[in-house]
């Protein structure tokens, strides 16, 4: 055992990038194999073997993919807000690198909840688009996201990049609870919510677990990538250390 | 299957959702996959004997 590890607090051990790419390679096949049977079996179960609505009929399968993108984009936009305040506080090496990896998937997912969103608003409201509270705060996360990353790739150093962009997702973290609540603080066309509410799902269980396992697997996804994403920003961080050893050694003269 | 396809006349609405809910989940996967590969063989290459990168 390396000595200098062992007054350090066991959680902090995954502070290591090597440990966390150790980690990362047993888990990784594990979280690939379960998210892509999850979501084999959700469009199984989303498309042929739940009921269709019957005030919407068919348009209500958008559901299943428009909800989870939705829940994703805000679980997303909280965990990079949370590692950017560890980030912040502890700055713990691992912490900006996560949620800078997170980004991405996050306005990805924004973007998905979005145009589905649009794509089942059209049939059932009559209109692509409305500015209401739930999807004028849900354009706003897009935007958030799509700063942040724009923040990261304008500024070279990655610590003085990861402290700007962290202000940025810490400050649009008011954003979530104002997305969350939206639907109950203002007048609107989208739906309260059906799921995450105090007296239980309202929605009835041969709906509710097409979702639930569509769920589990864009979740089981996001983690995945965000694995990979993770691993990818610890080695771009190598190479760059490589190539500034690289430039130090031709400049110190030819070999 | 054509009713399947139909979708009970909601075709033109549910079949993009989930085509691009889709490609969108396979093209974040395939992305993060080749960036991560991309990386590794830029570090292989000047972790090589020579150091030098090959062109």
């Amino acid at each position: 055992m390396n000595e200098t590890a062992l007054p350090r607090a066991k959680g902090v051990s995954l502070a290591n990038p090597v440990r966390f790419l150790g980690l990362s390679s047993r888990v990784l096949p594990v979280l690939a194999v379960s998210a892509v049977l999850c979501l084999g079996a959700g469009l199984v179960l989303a498309l042929f073997v739940s009921p269709a609505d019957y005030q919407q009929s068919e348009a209500v399968r958008i559901m299943y993919v428009h909800v989870p993108a939705a829940w994703l984009s805000m679980m997303g936009y909280s965990l990079m807000a949370a590692a950017s305040a560890v980030g912040f506080v502890w700055k713990h090496p691992l912490a900006d690198v996560t949620a800078k990896a997170a980004a991405p998937m996050g306005a990805l997912f924004t973007a998905l909840a979005l145009i589905t969103g649009s794509l089942w608003g059209k049939p059932m409201w009559g209109a692509w688009w409305v500015w209401d509270a739930r999807l004028t705060s849900v354009l706003v996360l897009f935007f958030l996201y799509l700063s942040y990353i724009a923040l990261w790739s304008a500024i070279e150093d990655p610590v003085r990049a990861g402290r700007a962009a962290g202000i940025l997702a810490m400050a649009g973290f008011v954003n979530v609870p104002i997305i969350k609540f939206s639907v109950d603080w203002w007048n609107t066309l989208h739906q309260p919510a059906s799921i995450f509410r105090m007296d239980g799902p309202t929605i009835p269980a041969p709906m509710l677990w097409p979702l639930g396992v569509m769920a589990l697997g864009y979740s089981l996804l996001f983690a995945a990538v965000l694995l990979v994403r993770i691993e990818s920003e610890i080695l771009s961080r190598r190479l760059r250390g490589l190539r500034h050893r690289v430039a130090r050694a031709e400049l110190a003269g030819p070999t | 299957m054509s009713a399947f396809l139909h979708m009970g006349g909601y075709a033109a609405y549910v079949w993009p959702a989930y085509g691009l809910s889709m490609a969108g989940l396979v093209a974040i996967v395939l992305l993060s996959l080749n960036a991560r590969r991309a990386l590794r063989r830029q570090i292989a290459r000047l972790e090589s004997p020579d150091g030098e990168p090959t062109k």
